[in-house]
């Protein structure tokens, strides 16, 4: 298990950090399925936990937007300890996900989809800034299920909705699942551009590759536990070792 | 060709009853998934409570159209609060064992302390009387039941599919713990929705006092169509709900007509049809 003291240092912008993970636990009814897990995200960065699959890591972020009822541990955010907090007051403190199997209401049209997160601060992005990230979204804007979006559309569909709500800390889990590489690279560059803008990103990925684009930091969760961690200027070096990891 | 159109409109009136009731259940059925045995109570208790406002507090018709459903309306919430939320998530078995044994005791109670024969309760006087329409005798109070509980069916289906609120609703029929994540705050969302649903139920009480009397087994009777209603209609459509009440009042009301022997079991004849048929019901999606 690494030791998060002794954790690579991020690059010299980011800051103090916004999430403080220790010792993570949680279970789906009798089953335990994370062990401790133990990370940080500075404010500003974008940080992505790798891993197999089943390895815990969309639980991972589940715990933390409290999605989870039995978690034990410390999830602390901003000052704020999650652990025993209802999902609606962690959204409420500025926490968003994009879940890994997007989430689109089919009982609510394209629009309603959009806005259905309420705003839970100020600060978040206006339509005309979404639909300026997502052009085909204002097209389909009118369509009448949600659910009848091609793929990539609800994915887009999915982050967008989050960046109405003011949240500053966005969770993505496999947010590339099986997308066409145009429309990866589409959602690679609003990566970068709300990391611009000051988002803090916790990303979930299988596709390394594309995540080396973005992140600043990875995390290999195995197990239920976090068993490594590096920069994302260390990636070479690391490559034997996250090709065993990831058994790729 | 009057006695026609007489059926009819009790074939209407009944199916204003279906609508009302079958609505109510199908919102509390998607939000709570429990099929709520206590609705025929809680409707009974929406028209012993007309009749209370007016015998003890003296408040005539109208104000209990309006009291009615929100002191009924708070009541299932107290039920939702206290009792139903310790079975969410658990099969509906245990919803509808529970909601029943609800429906029991309440209807025990008020048979024990008012037996089970029918206490008045009048037509208001600005409703009172008729109208010949020329080719029928239209009592207005029967006239005003349709179309007031028509506009109060149109009212709900557009709060649920048309407002901020409804998208809430929709979106957490389907995935609650989604849009609790969003921040919102769910199960005030779902004891509300109860709510609504029961007063839904002790508003056509209300409506029925004037026609039907006010008796402790007023809704237990209603309820079995009623349950037969929504097996037709399917559990998955506002909607449909809606209109499958009233087209089976219609259709009840046709059969007294045309076959009268039937007209009990007409419903129920078309249940075990549409159950053979569609076993999700004509609106209803495959779950
Ligand atoms: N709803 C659930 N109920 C029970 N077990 C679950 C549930 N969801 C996931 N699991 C189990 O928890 C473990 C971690 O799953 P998950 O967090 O989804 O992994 P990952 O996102 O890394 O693929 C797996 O063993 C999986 O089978
Ligand atoms: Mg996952």
């Amino acid at each position: 298990m690494v030791d998060v003291k002794t954790a690579p240092d991020a690059p010299a912008k980011a800051g103090a950090s916004l999430l403080e993970i220790r010792d993570l636990q949680a279970w789906y009814g009798e089953s335990h399925v994370l062990h401790g897990i133990n990370f940080d995200v500075r404010t500003g960065e974008v940080v992505t936990l790798l891993g197999r699959n089943g390895a815990g890591k969309t639980s991972t972020l589940k715990s933390i937007m409290g999605m989870i009822a039995k978690r034990t541990g410390s999830a602390r955010f901003d000052g704020h300890e999650l652990i025993k907090m209802h999902s609606d007051k962690i959204a409420r403190l500025g926490v968003a996900i994009c879940p890994e199997e997007r989430g689109i209401f089919a009982s609510l049209d394209v629009r309603e989809n959009l806005m259905l997160p309420p705003i839970v601060r100020s600060g978040g992005l206006s339509t005309e800034q979404i639909f300026e990230l997502f052009p085909n979204l204002k097209e389909r804007l009118s369509s009448s299920q949600g659910t009848k979006l091609s793929g990539g559309e609800q994915q887009m569909l999915a982050i967008a909705r989050i960046l109405r709500t003011g949240a500053r800390f966005l969770m993505l889990d496999e947010p590339t699942e099986g997308l066409a590489p145009v429309i990866i690279q589409q959602i690679g560059r609003t990566i970068q551009r709300l990391k611009s803008e000051g988002f803090t990103i916790l990303l979930v990925e299988q596709n390394f590759r594309f995540a080396s684009t973005v992140a600043d930091r990875f995390f290999i969760v195995e197990h239920g536990k976090v068993i490594d961690g590096f920069a994302n200027s260390e990636l070479q070096a690391n490559m034997d070792k996250l090709h065993t990891y990831l058994g790729v | 060709m009057q006695a026609l159109y007489a059926q009819l409109l009790v074939g209407l009136i009944n199916g204003s009853f279906y609508a009302l009731l079958s609505l109510g259940l199908a919102v509390i059925f998607g939000m709570l998934n429990i099929i709520n045995f206590a609705h025929g109570a809680l409707y009974m208790m929406g028209a012993f409570c007309a009749y209370f406002l007016l015998n003890i507090f003296g408040l005539n018709y109208w104000y209990a159209l309006v009291l009615a459903p929100i002191a009924v309306g708070i009541f299932g919430m107290l039920l939702e609060r206290t009792l139903l939320k310790w079975i969410a998530g658990l099969d509906h078995l245990y919803g509808l064992l529970l909601t029943f044994g609800i429906a029991l005791i309440i209807q025990g109670v008020f048979q024990n302390y008012f037996g089970s024969s029918g206490l008045p309760y009048a037509i208001p006087p600005q409703l009172q009387g008729g109208m010949n329409l020329g080719f029928m005798f239209l009592p207005i109070y029967r006239g005003w039941v349709v179309v007031f509980s028509l506009v109060v069916c149109i009212a709900t289906w557009y709060l649920i599919e048309r407002t901020r609120l409804g998208a809430y609703l929709r979106a957490a029929t389907e995935n609650p713990n989604l849009v609790r994540a969003f921040g919102i705050n769910v199960p005030r969302m779902i004891t509300l929705t109860y709510g609504l649903g029961i007063g839904l139920a002790a508003l056509a009480g209300v409506l029925s006092a004037p026609i039907n009397q006010v008796r402790p087994l007023m809704g237990a009777d209603l309820i079995i169509v009623v349950f037969a209603v929504v097996v037709i209609g399917g559990m998955g459509s506002i909607m449909g709900s809606v209109i499958t009440g009233f087209a089976l009042g219609v259709v009840e009301g046709l059969t007294k007509y045309f076959y009268p022997e039937a007209s009990n079991t007409v419903v129920f004849v078309l249940m075990v049809l549409v159950l053979l048929v569609k076993p999700t019901g004509l609106t209803g999606r495959a779950t």
